[in-house]
């Protein structure tokens, strides 16, 4: 809000604006407009509407001015706008009024467009549900209140959750800044999926290679705290002011004398199958760090397979260590930050193939998924970058690659996860590089939309492979003739051909789906965002708004809100952290004044409330005996307020009055348009009669 | 998993029988979940039945049973509650409040002689506009099904100073004798005195 | 006394009174209650008679409709009514007295939101009638139901009809002030009557229309000594059910459904104070538009279950959630019955 507004509160009568949009033809197509502002102006007098219009787009400027302009002329002290959804344009028409001198929360906006002229195709029930819809906004504005804004403080420190790619670019923008950062990551290294990349498309750009120096400068930036093999347990607090609690880990490592020498990994007797960095190829020791680019270099002692922790014995690490950096006795350590906001950056989970039990993936050695076939071509990775089938010696003379591994697909995800097309095409190349090997690559449709992703297709068409337009069946071993004998057989449905066929290869690759995390509902409510069924996190608006949340202070940068390549999750970090830097700059915000509030002299402190509050904003003084609401806590959810059997808790913004005046409004006329039919009670014959001489 | 909801079913074309009754029916939204899942339906030009009015609230857990009686009160034939799915709630666990609230109080409106299928749950994520819509048209159809409720509209009648009598007998009053007697009755019946 | 002298010395008493204002109490469809709790003010009654010229109050003195109807309008000063609209008598007469009267209260819980009585709108007048007229033990071999209307060789004959349904007093006039309670606590009705006083000589403010007399702000808990803490119920017990109750924690806590938290103060929490559960005769609390909502949100938020099923067993055990939750205020509630009271087919 930069308009000046007024704060006194609305005396006297009540004179209300109307006004109904026909937004070129998406209301007035279905909506009779003209009808509606006419029925407003007439049947609404009662309600205090002086002035009923309709325009072509009241979100226009000169739209907006018919209501600065009525507020000014006609001393309008309510504006009720019909026209699209609240989660639009309110603030627009918010803003408009405060331009006319009247404060904002005296305007409010409902939707004959989203919620009627484009969900009916009957347009006289829409009509009739326009006006509706619009008495019922007029009615609610009568009660509502000039309410003034909370302002809270920004802490210009921010957390980063997720060391990621788009983690890390988020961090390094508000860390360029000048602002504090606190980067936590649960693994030991920074670096996310991408770190376990060969080559990333189109460019064919070593994914380390390009990922290893912003991780370096991540981890040396003096305005970045990197908290690695860390998780968040608790976030506490709003927008500006949050209290987030921290469990770091214990490495059993003292990174202060660390030097990263690596002696103690060398050295380590014990292996331990690698499941999370080399996706269960390879091996790494007790004590390690994922890969040799990790950052930090302080190695993490893995608990539950470390020799000394099990039997009391070895103490290889710490005996050849130099920096005595080795401490058995070290704990987890719980850290409390002051944060002004949150970027989460979680990314994404493989889905499981294993779901998938038509294509064998753990059961048939040979299908590998598309991580396992990252480390297989990665020269860093189990197999020094050679392609080798599971044994880990023979060269695959055929590989098959399929595109849609429970992605596109109604029994596991129906969403498209975005980047697999150009990761199978990107494997195509790698093998042909690394072997000598027939490609096969059985897809649905390319999707190459992105910047220099349809050329990458035409080069790897070009470098030959057969293409299949199909989804296999099934992957399977039974042999039905000598050829397929030993090979793994893709049963598929040649769409372009019009025929069944059957592929035997030596190895199969899975592009398997991208899927939130497993704990992404957790996470949600841990930080006090929705996310959808799925799991992916809820961004404010898909197209408009998709860095940010519901919740102020919360932000989403990378795939924890969806599927998406690298450049969208860089492109989201430092679009996560533009946000955050407009806030600290800004060093103070409005809160919205949608708060709850009890009235002490009507509360005779029965306590049902204090159960009623998630975020604590809820408290009983003992001594008064009464219960009270922090203001600057509350969310404004209204829960207690519907909770108190006294009626003592008030709810701005959305009090009672004004629910139960839009009900009144929304009812004033049925289904067809006209006022809605009534009963009256039943009374006695005499008492009809005597009522019939009154009327 | 995410098995996509059907299509809404398409609206019948052309105008309505004079007989076909339309509910009113009053749905409660929140503002993160349900409300916007409205207007996802709405975005993607989804098509459902008209005949539910939606008030946007922040939260379901700010349903108050008020509401809900009101708008019966008021001439509504049913009322639809939304919200966030339970574990999703943007305010983390408060539509569980509206869960309980809804429970007990459709077992009251029953003791009350209404229907529970005129009083509907049904928990909406943001992305399940198509969803939203094809339950909104189901609960239409089945409040359609029971007919309408027609709850009776109070009335208080204003004093004058009409002479009531006047008017009693203004109005025919005793003209015509007083109305037939309910079956079975006999005034002039002679009560048998038990020995 | 002969009859000449009572006329003269009621002539003198009438002289006497006319400065006084006059105050009507009338008892519509009513237990009787509400009368015995405005003499139970002890000796202050002499001071009521002394304040007020006492037109008509017919369970204490004589008084007769013709008198009330010969006055001018609003020429009674206070009226309190309490009992509910039942019959069309009695709705006739409030709208009679409300012409009358300056200022109309609606004194006790059937006035002000129908009572106990109100339960009736539970059922359809037929039912009520049919089950008072014929149950096992009634001997009414023809079926005799009660008639209204009877053709005397006289003329029609009038009797006050049943109401198909019970209604408030504000239901049927415009009322002025409400003194909550079934009945109001004497000690309450005291000090609203010396309000009143006070008012009218002008000492004392006149409250503002629509105010609620003789009662507190805030509800019973704020009266009641038991313990209070944060409110968690996993299950809900009729009093019967558990041998012991302990003294000193707040009801609700254990399990019975005490409506204290939603039911105005005034009362000095007398019930919970004996380890009987408050249920709700002061009615409900300042702006509240429906009582049985509130407590039907506060009770079913305060449950300790998450699932469908779990939330059922917990609440399995309010075996009677309308009476529950309307057991006074039925009548005066948004829905004011149940369907049954208006919705019944060829009820006569």
């Amino acid at each position: 809000m930069t308009a000046e507004h007024s704060h006194l509160p609305v005396e006297g009568e009540v004179r209300i604006g109307v006004y109904v949009c026909h937004c070129g033809s998406n209301i007035a197509g279905v909506v009779d407009v003209p009808e509606v502002t006419r029925w407003a102006a007439e049947n609404l007098r009662d309600q205090g509407v002086v002035v009923a219009r309709d325009y072509k787009f009241m979100c226009s400027s000169p739209g907006q001015e018919l209501v600065t302009d009525d507020i000014k002329n006609l001393g309008l002290n309510r504006i009720v706008v019909a026209a699209c959804s609240p989660h639009l344009h309110e603030n627009t028409f918010r803003t408009a009024t405060a331009r006319g001198g009247l404060n904002p929360y005296l305007c409010e906006l409902v939707s004959i467009r989203e919620q009627d002229s484009w969900v009916t195709t009957d347009k006289a029930a829409a009509t009739a549900k326009a006006k509706a819809i619009l008495a019922g906004g007029v009615e609610r504005v009568r009660r509502n209140e000039p309410l003034v804004p909370v302002t809270v403080d920004i802490n210009p420190a921010t957390l980063v959750v997720g060391g990621g790619i788009a983690g890390i670019s988020a961090t390094l923008e508000l860390a360029d800044a000048g602002f504090k950062v606190y980067l936590v990551e649960k693994e030991p290294s920074i670096g996310g999926h991408m770190a376990q990349f060969d080559k990333t498309f189109p460019t064919l750009d070593c994914a380390a290679c390009i990922l290893t120096p912003k991780m370096v400068t991540a981890g040396t930036h003096p305005n970045v705290e990197l908290l690695t093999w860390s998780e968040v347990e608790k976030v506490e607090g709003f927008v500006g002011n949050f209290t987030v609690t921290v469990r770091k880990k214990a490495r059993y490592v003292d990174e202060d004398a660390c030097n990263g020498c690596g002696v103690c990994q060398e050295k380590c007797p014990k292996k331990v199958l690698d499941e999370v960095f080399e996706a269960g190829l390879g091996y790494r020791k007790a004590i390690y760090t994922p890969f040799d680019q990790a950052v930090p270099r302080t190695p993490v002692l893995d608990r539950p397979n470390c020799t000394y922790f099990e039997r009391g014995t070895c103490k290889a690490c710490e005996i050849f260590c130099e920096s005595d950096a080795i401490d058995f006795t070290q704990e987890d350590k719980i850290l409390t930050l002051q944060v002004g906001n949150i970027i989460l950056a979680t990314g994404y989970d493989l889905f499981d193939a294993r779901r998938m039990q038509q294509y064998g993936y753990g059961r048939l050695p040979n299908v590998f998924t598309s991580l396992e076939f990252e480390r297989l071509s990665n020269s860093a990775g189990p197999t020094n970058g050679h392609i080798v089938l599971r044994d880990g010696v023979t060269e695959p003379k055929s590989v098959a690659i399929v595109h849609c591994v429970g992605s596109r697909d109604k029994n596991y995800n129906s969403y498209c996860s975005a980047i697999c097309c150009m990761q199978s095409l990107k494997f195509a190349h790698l093998v042909r590089e690394h072997t000598e090997a027939t490609i096969y690559e059985f897809y649905i449709d390319m999707r190459t939309a992105g910047k220099g992703y349809d050329e990458f297709y035409q080069r790897i068409l070009e470098e030959g492979g057969i293409f299949v337009r199909g989804k296999p069946a099934e992957i399977t071993d039974v042999a039905r003739t000598p050829e397929e004998e030993g090979k793994l057989i893709l049963q598929v449905e040649d769409t372009l051909v019009g025929q069944q066929r059957r592929f035997p290869v030596d190895m199969v690759i899975l592009s398997s789906g991208l899927e939130p995390r497993a704990d992404a509902k957790e996470l949600a409510v841990r930080f006090g965002i929705s996310c959808s069924f799925d799991g992916w996190a809820i961004e404010k608006h898909p197209k408009l708004d998709p860095v940010a949340t519901m919740t102020e202070g919360v932000f989403v940068a990378g795939c924890v809100s969806g599927p998406k390549d690298i450049p969208a999750s860089v492109a989201q970090g430092a679009a996560a952290a533009a946000r955050v830097l407009g806030r600290i700059q800004q060093k103070q915000m409005n809160l919205e004044p949608i708060k709850a509030t009890v009235h002490a002299e009507h509360c005779s402190g029965c306590r049902i409330c204090n159960t009623m509050c998630p975020y604590n904003a809820i408290s009983f003084d003992d001594v008064k005996g009464v219960s009270s609401i922090n203001a600057a806590m509350c969310q404004g959810c209204g829960t207690c307020v519907a909770a108190c059997p006294a009626g003592a808790i008030s709810g701005s913004g959305f009090s009672d009055e004004q629910v139960l005046a839009q009900i009144e409004g929304l009812l004033r006329i049925g289904a067809s348009g006209a006022p809605l039919e009534r009963t009256a009670y039943p009374v006695t014959r005499h008492e009809a009669i005597e009522e019939a001489v009154r009327a | 998993m995410s098995a996509q909801a059907p299509v809404a079913p398409a609206l019948a074309q052309g105008a309505a029988s004079a007989a076909t009754f339309e509910p009113v029916i009053i749905g409660f939204t929140c503002n993160w979940c349900s409300y916007r899942a409205a207007d996802l339906a709405g975005t993607a030009r989804t098509k459902y039945p008209p005949n539910v009015r939606l008030i946007r609230l922040m939260c379901s857990g700010r349903l108050d049973p008020t509401f809900v009686l009101k708008a019966y009160a008021e001439g509504a034939d049913a009322v639809l509650v939304t919200g966030c799915h339970p574990g999703e709630c943007h305010y983390i666990e408060q539509n569980y409040k509206a869960l309980r609230r809804f429970q007990l109080l459709q077992r009251t409106i029953e003791a009350l002689g209404i229907e529970p299928a005129r009083l509907q749950l049904v928990w909406a994520s943001a992305a399940e506009g198509v969803r939203l819509a094809s339950e909104i048209a189901r609960v239409t159809e089945e409040v359609r099904a029971l007919g309408p409720l027609n709850w009776p509209a109070g009335n208080i009648v204003d004093i004058d100073s009409v002479n009531l009598d006047a008017a009693w007998e203004a109005t025919g009053g005793d003209a015509g004798g007083p109305p037939a007697m309910p079956d079975g009755v006999d005034p002039e019946h002679e009560a048998e005195v038990a020995q | 006394m002969s009859p000449t002298a009572r006329s003269n010395g009621a002539a003198k008493a009438a002289a006497k009174s006319r400065a006084k204002p006059k105050l009507a109490i009338f008892g519509a469809a009513s237990c009787g209650g509400c009368d015995v709790a405005i003499v139970n003010i002890h000796e202050h009654i002499l001071e009521v008679a002394a304040a007020f010229d006492i037109v008509l109050w017919p369970t204490i003195m004589d008084g007769k409709y013709a008198d009330i109807e010969a006055m001018a309008d609003g020429e009674i000063t206070v009226t309190l009514v309490n009992g509910s609209m039942r019959t069309d008598e009695t709705v006739h007469l409030a709208r009679l007295l409300r012409r009358k009267s300056k200022f109309m209260v609606a004194f006790g819980s059937c006035a002000s939101e129908g009572c106990i009585p109100g339960l009736a709108n539970l059922s359809s007048r037929k039912e009520i009638i049919d089950t008072a007229f014929s149950t096992v033990s009634t001997d009414n071999p023809d079926g005799i139901r009660p008639i209204w209307e009877y053709q005397a060789p006289e003329g029609v004959l009038h009797l006050p009809e049943f109401e198909p349904m019970l209604r408030t007093l504000d239901q049927v006039v415009d009322v002025d002030y409400t003194i909550p309670g079934c009945p109001p606590e004497s000690k309450q009705i005291w000090a609203a009557l010396q309000a009143v006083v006070a008012a009218l000589n002008g000492t004392g403010p006149l409250p503002p229309k629509g105010s609620i007399l003789g009662a507190g702000e805030s509800t019973v808990c704020d009266e009641c000594a038991r313990k209070r803490d944060v409110k968690k119920i996993d299950r809900f017990v009729r009093i019967q059910q558990v041998a012991q109750f302990d003294p000193e924690i707040c009801l609700l806590e254990q399990g019975l459904p005490c409506n204290g938290p939603a039911t105005r103060d005034g009362c000095g929490a007398l019930c919970p104070a004996v380890g009987a559960p408050c249920i709700g005769c002061y009615g409900a609390a300042e702006g509240v538009v429906d009582y049985g909502a509130r407590l039907i949100s506060a009770y079913a938020s305060i449950v300790e279950a998450t699932k469908p099923e779990e939330i059922d067993r917990v609440l399995d055990g309010i075996v009677d959630p309308a009476g529950q939750f309307y057991r006074f205020s039925l009548a005066g509630s948004l829905l004011r019955s149940s369907r049954a009271a208006w919705n019944s087919d060829g009820e006569k």
